[in-house]
């Protein structure tokens, strides 16, 4: 779909230019109170094995029942992803041993998945657009947890996610570098997010990427491919995809082949990837429709119904911010990550200049919150509090640096802008005789200055600078600075 | 399309599949599996001559969708996930290191623990028909006390008090239901299944739970942990070892044994390609496979989960209609059960069959044939001639009835076998998958976990680690269209012919099995080893319906004479006839099956020899 490689994304080795290749598996847990084919609850961080059904522990004829909810999750999400609704699908079973898949075969969706195709926007930082196209949407089981590093002799294991509904986005091979593949990552959780469809927690693991890189010579077929598994953030999204391009292109340019493997990104490792199975443990699923299962089948009036109840959805308040605020794409595509970012910026602007709300919540909000490790959810800021603070600097009541400081402090103590803009004695000096009788005196200590700088205007700035620093940064600056002029005949 | 199905099994494939399958194969049985094997595999590719342009290949029986469910989240007490695991540490089930995370450690050498070999030493109830693999006399004494109580109260429930066994393959709440399997042999469920639950609380008494073939795979209830079940028929004989015991069939052995001894009023079993059906033929009960969806499977140990179905073996028409009204019914935690009411089944019973269209198989008859001439080196006798006459009798007494009797045509009818030989072992092999040794069940210590699986998962009889492989070699890559998926669509072809003929007739009529029973240790080879494909040959006229989840019922019609059939011991053995019905029409099958026990009677052993017996236990 993006056909012709361009020039900045490829990669230059010593034997000529290499093209990155990038396909996207993604994981993403359903948000639903009990599990995809058992009644256990799915919550997170529990003590071992009491999230567990006696189906999750696969006990001899317990027998799968599906949960509905989750299936209109899958449907909501495929319809967010542009994807085709399938009336009909249905589950395979995956056959593999590994000790937290208890069945000893995921219920998957193999032949008939629940969505085909789809298209996923992708704003990349320059601010423009490109696309990247679906291969499929299908539900399936999570699997428990393995725990390697507890006991010095064991594996541990835990069933509570055993059973948790999922959802799996394959990409087409339609990314050409990583920080498309981050804006890819990033626009799905974004979506994924505002539908309610998956708390998008990527550290939690209910999201989660297995990536398949290769390189080529532009032009040619694709390149055989490595998979890189569970790459837990978007960080390593990108760390991952540099790791493997350099290791992929040292190999091929010294005649290698790169061999079609699983990896596993170590993020502890800088992002180096390694082996995982063994080439003799070549896999054979033996996928065969699950004969406890019949076939899933949706009615047309079902689907349209969930289409209809669609929020808005993260480009189209993409371009609506951009045309009813007059953002700049990239600042709004930031915006519209989280349905809460959205909607704290919608609350803060109204009203009011959109372009400075923006600036305050990407800049000094989120540099704020991010040093506390907090999401916008639970920023001690409310949209009414910043929009307070713009309005006091709207009217010139504070200049921005003194913003800057009332910022800092309702963000640590919380209160009222206005009445802390007051009670600190924070106010602009905007009285033009207070200020008069400033630079008289800043004048009078400096006469050599003073005359310095009627010959040389840039001391100006000096003088103005002096005036700020003896009203504690309380003075207009461009009062100030007329008055000096006046003062100064220049 | 290249055929992939000339391609032979060799050592090399057995290793790879049993690698596949995570059960271990020593060098030394490669040879004799890849044999056995390849044989199956051979047969089984007879499913390529059908024409299956234009099947669908849905796996399912009946065109069915999946029901869903409320997101309603319910906890369940940790203790229940927990109490089974063979090795449990702070809350976590544990297994020893995954290869991959073993890196540096020291390879330490654990010793293996055969676990089962010790489950069973303290089993009760080892009598000389070895019916039972657990007897419940504490739970029986306690549930009749209670059915005395509501009697004396006159709060009878439907089946107050009435004597029932259980098939080992059923869960059993607090009892240990064992499958049969060494990989089972201490499992004690914390749950019930749907039809023994309903059992209860009609009032019936567990009485124990029944020997049976491990896993339900087996025509003869040779191959399970509980040792050869005896047919109440005919006592041990003397003499050559491997042909002391009369079978009662299988793999319900256990059920028509008893049943036929009087052990209880009833049984329920289950029934994959004929588990019920041969097992009654066999021993002169009645025992009816009802259509896939009518009984619930949960909590019934698994084999082929599209085949599989529960039912009951009982002394009688009517026994049997009032039992399966108590177990059938709609259960939405099985998603291929069935919303449909229950008919008063013992409503039926008596009704006439004035102008009811029945049709006899003519197919069967060309397969009764080719089952006698089955090449096994050793002499026959001659055909099962006496069945054919039974056969043409119960013709005649339904003809009698009022019946109308016309001749029927499956054209894909004799292909059945193999491709059921194809489907049950696929769904077993995935179904078996979950005995793995870390959450219950058997398990072999190892030092790492692909080593546990192995040696755990060889604890599996010969018969299901057989099927095992031939299912994981159907699925496997690259043998999947020529095999699974061509015996899916044969499969279709073959719901076709049925669906054709109900179009025509109400009821379908033929043999139950070819033969009467058999000795548990005939057709085995001088080394001792089964001769698979003779076993499998068994199923020939009960696998239809499982593949098609129809509705049939075997009625005891007569006694077999010497000289009618294939075998030296045939005089006296009972045989059945087998009555099918379109899905969801058990009644008919009521109604008609009480015509043919009105003219045939009922069935007893001529003696009880089994109470006369030493009480040194008999091994087998």
């Amino acid at each position: 779909m993006n056909p012709k490689p361009s020039e900045e994304n490829l990669l230059q080795g010593e034997t000529g230019a290499w093209e990155l290749v990038i396909g996207m598996e993604v994981h993403a847990q359903l948000l639903s109170e009990a599990k995809l084919f058992s009644a256990a609850p799915t919550a997170f961080g529990a003590e071992p094995n009491s999230q567990v059904s006696l189906v999750d522990a696969a006990m001899p004829g317990m027998l799968p029942t599906l949960n509905g909810f989750c299936v209109e999750q899958a449907i909501r999400a495929a319809l967010g992803l542009n994807a085709d609704i399938q009336l009909r699908s249905t589950f395979d079973r995956k056959n593999y041993f590994y000790p937290d898949l208890p069945q000893g075969y995921q219920i998957s969706q193999y032949a008939n998945p629940i969505a085909k195709g789809g298209r996923v926007q992708l704003d990349l930082e320059s601010g423009e657009t490109k696309y990247a196209d679906l291969e499929r949407i299908h539900m399936e089981q999570d699997a428990g947890k393995s725990i390697h590093d507890i006991a010095p002799d064991a594996t541990l294991v835990d069933l509570n996610r055993a059973g948790v509904a999922l959802i799996e986005i394959v990409s087409k091979p339609d990314m050409r570098s990583a920080q498309e593949a981050q804006a890819y990552m990033r626009k799905l959780r974004a979506i994924l997010r505002c539908l309610k469809v998956c708390d998008g927690n990527m550290e939690e693991g209910s999201l989660r990427a297995d990536v398949n890189i290769s390189l080529r010579r532009p032009g040619d077929p694709l390149g055989t491919r490595a998979e890189v598994k569970n790459v837990n953030s978007i960080r390593f999204i990108g760390q991952a995809i540099a790791y493997e391009a350099r290791r992929q292109m040292k190999i091929l340019e010294e005649g290698g082949e790169v061999r079609q493997e699983t990896r596993l990104f170590d993020p502890k490792n800088n992002g180096e990837t390694r082996s995982m199975r063994a080439k003799e443990d070549a896999h054979d699923y033996r996928y065969f429709p699950d004969p406890d299962l019949p076939p899933l089948v949706l009615t047309k009036e079902e689907v349209e119904k969930i289409r209809k109840d669609l929020p808005e959805l993260p480009d189209q308040k993409k371009a609506r911010l951009v045309k009813d605020y007059g953002l700049s794409p990239t600042d709004a595509a930031i915006l519209c990550e989280d349905p809460a970012r959205g909607d704290f910026f919608e609350k803060t602007a109204i009203g009011r200049d959109a372009r400075r709300a923006a600036n305050w919540i990407l800049g000094d909000l989120f540099g704020a919150l991010n040093k506390e490790g907090l999401g916008i959810e639970s920023s001690p800021v409310s949209p009414d509090q910043l929009g307070k603070l713009i309005d006091l600097i709207a009217a010139g009541t504070i200049s921005g640096k003194i913003a800057k400081e009332v910022f800092a402090r309702i963000f640590r103590e919380g209160g009222d802008p206005e009445d802390l803009v007051k009670q600190s004695g924070m106010e602009q000096i905007t009285d033009t005789s207070a200020l008069e009788r400033v630079v008289k005196d800043i004048l009078a200590k400096n006469p050599d200055k003073a005359a310095r700088a009627k010959e040389k205007p840039k001391m100006l700035g000096w003088f103005v600078g002096e005036v700020m620093k003896a009203t504690s940064g309380k003075a207009n600056p461009q009062l100030a600075q007329e008055i000096l002029r006046r003062s100064l005949d220049l | 399309m290249s055929d992939v199905s000339d391609k032979k099994i060799t050592e090399a494939d057995v290793r790879h599949i049993a690698r596949l399958a995570r059960i271990a194969v020593s060098e030394g049985e490669l040879s004799d599996l890849a044999k056995e094997l390849e044989r199956v595999r051979e047969w089984v590719a007879q499913v390529r001559e059908v024409n299956v342009k234009g099947v669908a290949s849905y796996g399912g029986v009946f065109d069915m969708e999946l029901r869903r469910r409320e997101d309603k989240a319910e906890k369940t007490d940790k203790d229940d996930i927990l109490k089974n695991a063979p090795d449990e540490r702070e809350g976590f089930f544990v297994v020893p290191k995954v290869v991959e995370a073993r890196n540096g450690l020291i390879k330490k050498d654990i010793s293996a623990v055969d676990l089962a070999e010790n489950s069973f030493q303290n089993m009760e109830g080892i009598s000389y028909l070895n019916a039972f693999i657990t007897t419940t006399r504490d739970r029986a004494l306690q549930q009749a006390e209670e059915s005395d109580k509501r009697l004396r109260e006159g709060k009878a429930r439907p089946l107050e008090g009435i004597p029932i066994g259980v098939k080992d393959l059923f869960c059993t709440r607090g009892i240990r239901t064992t499958a049969a399997s060494k990989m089972l042999g201490n499992f004690v469920p914390p749950y019930e299944s749907e039809v023994t639950r309903r059992l209860w609380e009609a009032g019936a008494l567990c009485i124990g739970k029944l020997n049976m073939d491990e896993f339900a795979m087996g025509s003869k209830s040779t191959f399970g942990i509980g040792g050869h079940v005896a047919n109440p028929w005919v006592p041990p004989l003397n003499g050559d070892s491997k042909y002391t015991v009369m079978s009662p069939g299988g793999s319900s052995g256990g059920a028509s044994a008893s049943v036929a001894a009087g052990l209880c009023l009833g049984a329920v079993a289950s029934d994959t390609g004929g588990s019920i059906r041969q097992p009654a033929a066999w021993t002169g009960t009645v025992g009816i496979k009802p259509t896939y969806g009518r009984c619930s499977r949960y909590g019934m140990i698994a084999f082929a989960s599209s085949l599989d179905q529960a039912g009951v073996i009982a002394k009688n028409v009517r026994d049997t209609a009032v039992l399966l009204g108590v177990i059938a019914g709609f259960d939405p935690k099985d998603s291929t059960s069935v919303n449909k009411p229950v008919p008063n089944y013992e409503n039926f019973i008596g009704k006439n069959i004035k102008g009811l269209k029945i049709g006899s198989i003519k197919n069967f008859e060309k397969m009764a044939i080719n089952f006698s001439a089955y090449d096994t080196g050793k002499p026959f006798i001659q055909p099962a001639s006496e069945m054919m006459r039974l056969w043409e009798e119960s013709k005649k007494w339904l003809r009698d009835a009022g019946a109308e009797i016309v001749e029927i045509d499956l054209p894909h009818v004799e292909l059945a076998l193999p491709a059921y030989y194809i489907i049950a072992p696929a769904e077993a092999s995935s179904n078996l998958a979950r005995y793995d040794g870390v959450r219950y069940g058997l398990r072999e210590e190892a030092s790492d976990v692909d080593e546990m699986y192995e040696k755990s998962r060889r604890a599996f009889g010969e018969e299901v680690r057989r099927r095992i492989l031939i299912g994981t070699y159907v699925l496997s890559a690259g043998y999947y269209d020529a095999y699974y998926l061509q015996a899916l669509k044969v499969r279709k072809r073959l719901i076709e012919d049925f669906n054709k003929a109900f179009e025509k007739v109400e009821l379908l009529l033929g043999p139950t099995t070819p033969s009467s029973a058999m000795l548990s240790g005939e057709y085995m080879d001088e080394g001792g080893r089964e001769d698979v494909l003779y076993n499998y040959l068994q199923d020939i006229m009960t696998v239809p319906a499982n593949l098609a989840g129809l509705p049939a019922i075997s009625v005891p019609v007569g006694k077999n004479v010497k000289g009618g059939g294939m075998h030296e011991h045939d005089a006296g053995m009972p045989l059945g006839i087998q009555l099918i019905a379109p899905p969801f029409q058990e009644e008919r099958l009521f109604q008609a099956g009480q015509i043919i026990e009105n003219a045939a009677g009922t069935f007893t052993p001529p003696t009880r020899w089994w109470e006369k017996a030493s009480d040194e236990p008999q091994t087998v």
